[in-house]
């Protein structure tokens, strides 16, 4: 057993590092964030800027075919490519859902003149994509879906709701899921389309985050025209479609990179006074930050067991599974613990060291808990799928859509 | 990037599956739980056969010089069967300890015959209820001679020697240290006692002026032992993992299999999200231990809190595992005839043996405490 690169993973490590020196600053330390250093609104175009850089010299998708502006090259040296990247202010966060989750949808679907239109732009940054899936009525039960597409001459004319997209308000292109027949089941009646953020008839509104910020929005749709050859997959296979973009987002949503984690929850320990003595001495204290440290462990290297059989070009086991299920009420958990050990204190905004930032991830995580299949959906999927427990009963599924309450 | 195990001591393992599932099945747990011996000897055999008793003994001492690795995958496989064997102990802890901390003469006597099964041995620290420390152990040893009493010793009757924590009259860590000593005198006294896993037997063992002698250094115990765990804690963290694993699927197969208000309990979330969280308490674990088992290998520096990482998340996943094992299985769950129970009892014995997890989590945090001062 080791950690270490195969010649070939340890010679494209060192090209990568060698262009990354050249194009970008090395952070001075692992938790620095472009973003959290530069709030300011440029932030977009400076991620396009950058993400152009890295297309250009072939480093934004290596994974992908050739044709398509990537290396075909294996994963492992994607995630060696992310690793190494990690390690320098560069911006990033804006293209992950459109390469990660649409691009790949549409490479299963497009026809080839719509791949040649949008791939390359999307790769180089010029273009942005979201996903528009959940709606008010629908989200874990995507299915559920009401926005409705209707046939209009060689068209598709849309009319509904979504929301929680991420990004729709900066967003070039979206891949949409409709419901276009409401009389059969509701898997059944889905159809997805890929279309403009621009068509008439697209109007986005930012949703304010509890976080403060606004990076989702409420997307209505009203008589917007889509042509039949944006049509991605066929008529009423739409959730066939969804589940293709869905199990790209499963291998997308990973770990959160460089937030603060049990050595910033015990420097604050050491920090803190207690009735008797410095808090890291206190074993209520010290029990929690093991608990959490085993955690943190147990997250990196089941990744590590997970490259491992990338490494190999096997096909991983399902141990990622855990990571979010983890991951997430972690950040919550250290979060809200890591303010209580600053009493009453603990609860303002301002910059006592690493107290803003513990703020930020207890915040960050009750959002992480929902994003990108919640706890409960997680639970289940591990249950089902790992353990092949039964699915839950579903009362919805045989009946027609518009048959439903 | 190569943090698996290899092909050949997968093939190991499942070796000693096969052989454990033939030979070792529930039914021999229970035999052993229900009756007087000491151990299932007849698995015991087999295993030597297997050549399990000398995996991590060096070649020149007879055995198969085999690395930490294959000794993990082994371990694993005893824990998924919660095999009634000494292996924990003889394996483990006793020729750990030797290797760790045996004279020339000591290794020579005695890594031969663990290797050949000839000889069983056990580590003594316990005296009663009450972690051991440095300033509570009475039992004595001075002049070449042992008096005092342990309590509870696993494999204290089958086991050919013990190695005894015993006061040698230091002050602070170095009152204690590691002492030998060959349990076929006179001066020895073996009484069975009770615990909560009769399919692990313990006895009490009375020394009264016992021949014995230094196994390391005098006043060294407590610094061996702590190493000692180190090691044992990674071994120990596989059976957890091969019994947690046990316990889980063993949970799911009934899950699967029973109804309740017209539907398998397996489709109802409470039990699906509960069984769920086994699964990501067990990778957690397993994922901790196999970084243990390389820190091991390598000799890592990492090793003391890679160790304690692996031994909290497998306690935890076997505790968790073995509990929500019996729940699952309602009222059947609750009774002698079942399996169930198993592991329950060797999880709650495998928890306390090398300390618990409290004492651990403070171990853990010294040791980051250490390393980030560094
Ligand atoms: C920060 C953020 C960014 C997002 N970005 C996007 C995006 O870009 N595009 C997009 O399409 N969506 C996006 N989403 C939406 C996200 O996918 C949904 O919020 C999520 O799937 C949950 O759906 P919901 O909010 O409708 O909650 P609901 O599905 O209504 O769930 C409410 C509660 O019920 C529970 N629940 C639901 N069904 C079950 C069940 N079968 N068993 C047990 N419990 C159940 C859930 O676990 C949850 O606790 C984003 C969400 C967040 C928070
Ligand atoms: C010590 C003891 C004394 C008892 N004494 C008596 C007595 O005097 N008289 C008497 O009549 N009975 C008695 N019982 C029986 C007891 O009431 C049942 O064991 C209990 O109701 C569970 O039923 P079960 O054993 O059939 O398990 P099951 O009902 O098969 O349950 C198995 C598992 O499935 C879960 N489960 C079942 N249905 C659901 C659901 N809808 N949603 C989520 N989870 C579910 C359960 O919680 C359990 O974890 C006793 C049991 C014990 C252990």
């Amino acid at each position: 057993m080791d950690f270490n690169d195969t010649p070939e993973e340890a010679a494209f490590r060192k090209e990568v590092r060698a262009w990354l020196d050249a194009n970008a600053t090395r952070k001075s330390d692992d938790k620095q964030s472009f973003r959290a250093r530069n709030d300011d609104p440029n932030l977009l175009a400076k991620a396009k800027e950058w993400q152009a850089r890295k297309a250009a010299a072939g480093y934004a998708r290596i994974t992908w075919p050739k044709e398509y502006g990537g290396r075909g090259g294996s994963p492992i040296l994607q995630v060696i490519y992310q690793q190494e990247e990690s390690n320098y202010l560069v911006p990033l966060g804006f293209f992950d859902i459109g390469l990660g989750m649409c691009i790949p949808t549409m490479m299963a679907y497009a026809s080839p003149e719509h791949l040649q239109r949008y791939v390359k732009p999307a790769l180089h940054g010029e273009e942005v994509w979201c996903q528009l899936f959940s709606e008010p009525a629908a989200g874990s039960d995507v299915a559920g879906i009401r926005t409705r597409a209707e046939r209009d001459g060689d068209g598709w004319v849309i009319n509904g709701q979504k929301v929680w997209t991420s990004g729709a308000h900066y967003c070039d292109y979206g891949i949409i899921i409709t419901r276009t027949d409401p009389s059969v089941p509701k898997h059944q009646g889905l159809t997805m389309f890929f279309l403009s953020m621009k068509s008439p008839g697209v109007e986005v509104r930012p949703i304010k985050q509890m976080s403060g910020g606004a990076n989702f929005n409420e997307v209505f749709f009203t008589d917007v025209r889509v042509p039949d050859a944006q049509r991605l997959g066929k008529v009423g296979e739409g959730w066939k479609a969804a589940l293709t973009t869905l199990m790209n987002e499963r291998l997308a949503v990973g770990l959160p990179a460089g937030g603060l984690d049990v050595d910033e929850l015990m420097e604050l320990a050491r920090d803190t006074e207690l009735d008797d003595g410095p808090a890291i001495r206190n074993q209520q204290v010290r029990g929690k930050i093991a608990d959490w440290y085993v955690q943190q462990q147990g997250l990196k290297l089941t990744r590590y067991r997970t490259l491992t059989a990338l490494s190999k070009g096997q096909t991983p086991g399902p141990e990622s599974s855990i990571i979010k299920i983890v991951a997430a009420p972690k950040m919550q958990d250290m979060g809200a613990f890591a303010m209580e050990l600053m009493g009453q204190g603990g609860i303002m905004r301002e910059e006592v060291p690493h107290a803003a930032g513990f703020q930020a991830q207890w915040i960050a995580g009750a959002g992480f808990r929902i994003a990108g299949g919640t706890d409960e959906i997680l639970r289940n999927i591990v249950a089902e799928r790992v353990l092949g427990l039964p699915s839950d009963v579903r009362v919805d599924k045989d009946v027609p859509f518009n048959k439903l309450k | 990037m190569n943090f698996d195990f290899s092909d050949d001591q997968k093939l190991l393992k499942e070796q000693v599956r096969k052989f454990l599932t033939d030979k070792c099945p529930t039914k021999v747990v229970r035999r052993v739980l229900d009756g007087e011996e000491t151990h299932a000897d007849d698995v015991w055999k087999g295993l030597i056969e297997l050549g399990v008793t000398g995996t991590g003994i060096p070649e020149e001492y007879g055995g198969l010089g085999l690395s930490p690795l294959e000794l993990c995958v082994v371990a694993e496989e005893i824990g998924r069967a919660a095999a009634p064997v000494p292996f924990d102990t003889s394996v483990v802890l006793a020729t750990e300890a030797l290797k760790l901390a045996g004279s020339e003469t000591q290794k020579k006597k005695w890594l031969p015959r663990l290797a050949a099964g000839e000889a069983i041995g056990t580590l003594a620290t316990a005296e009663g209820p009450q972690p051991p420390k440095p300033r509570s152990i009475r039992a004595t040893f001075g002049g070449g001679r042992l008096n005092g009493r342990k309590l509870p010793v696993a494999d204290g009757e089958a086991a050919t020697f013990a190695i005894v924590l015993a006061n040698t009259g230091g002050s602070g860590d170095r009152a204690v240290s590691l002492v030998l000593v060959d349990l076929a005198q006179a001066s020895v006294e073996r009484t069975r006692v009770e615990t909560i896993d009769p399919a692990r037997k313990h006895a009490e063992l009375k020394f009264d002026g016992a021949t014995a002698e230094l196994l390391g250094g005098e006043g060294e115990g407590w610094r061996l032992l702590e190493r000692l765990y180190d090691a044992a804690a990674v071994y120990f963290a596989f059976a957890q993992v091969g019994g947690a694993e046990a316990a889980m699927w063993m949970a799911r197969d009934y899950a699967l299999q029973r109804q309740a208000f017209g539907r398998p309990i397996g489709s109802y979330q409470a039990l699906k999200h509960k069984l769920a969280d086994c699964y990501v308490k067990l990778e957690l674990a397993r994922s901790n231990a196999y970084y243990g088992a390389m820190m091991l290998t390598d000799g890592g520096a990492d090793l003391p809190l890679a160790a304690a990482a692996a031994r909290i998340a497998a306690t935890e996943a076997y505790d968790f595992a073995s509990k929500e094992n019996i729940q699952t299985h309602g009222g059947i769950g609750f009774t002698w005839e079942a399996d169930t129970q198993f592991h329950y009892r060797r999880a709650r014995v495998m928890a306390l043996s090398l300390g618990g997890p409290m004492a651990w989590k403070d171990k853990l945090v010294s040791r980051l405490e250490q390393k980030n001062a560094a």
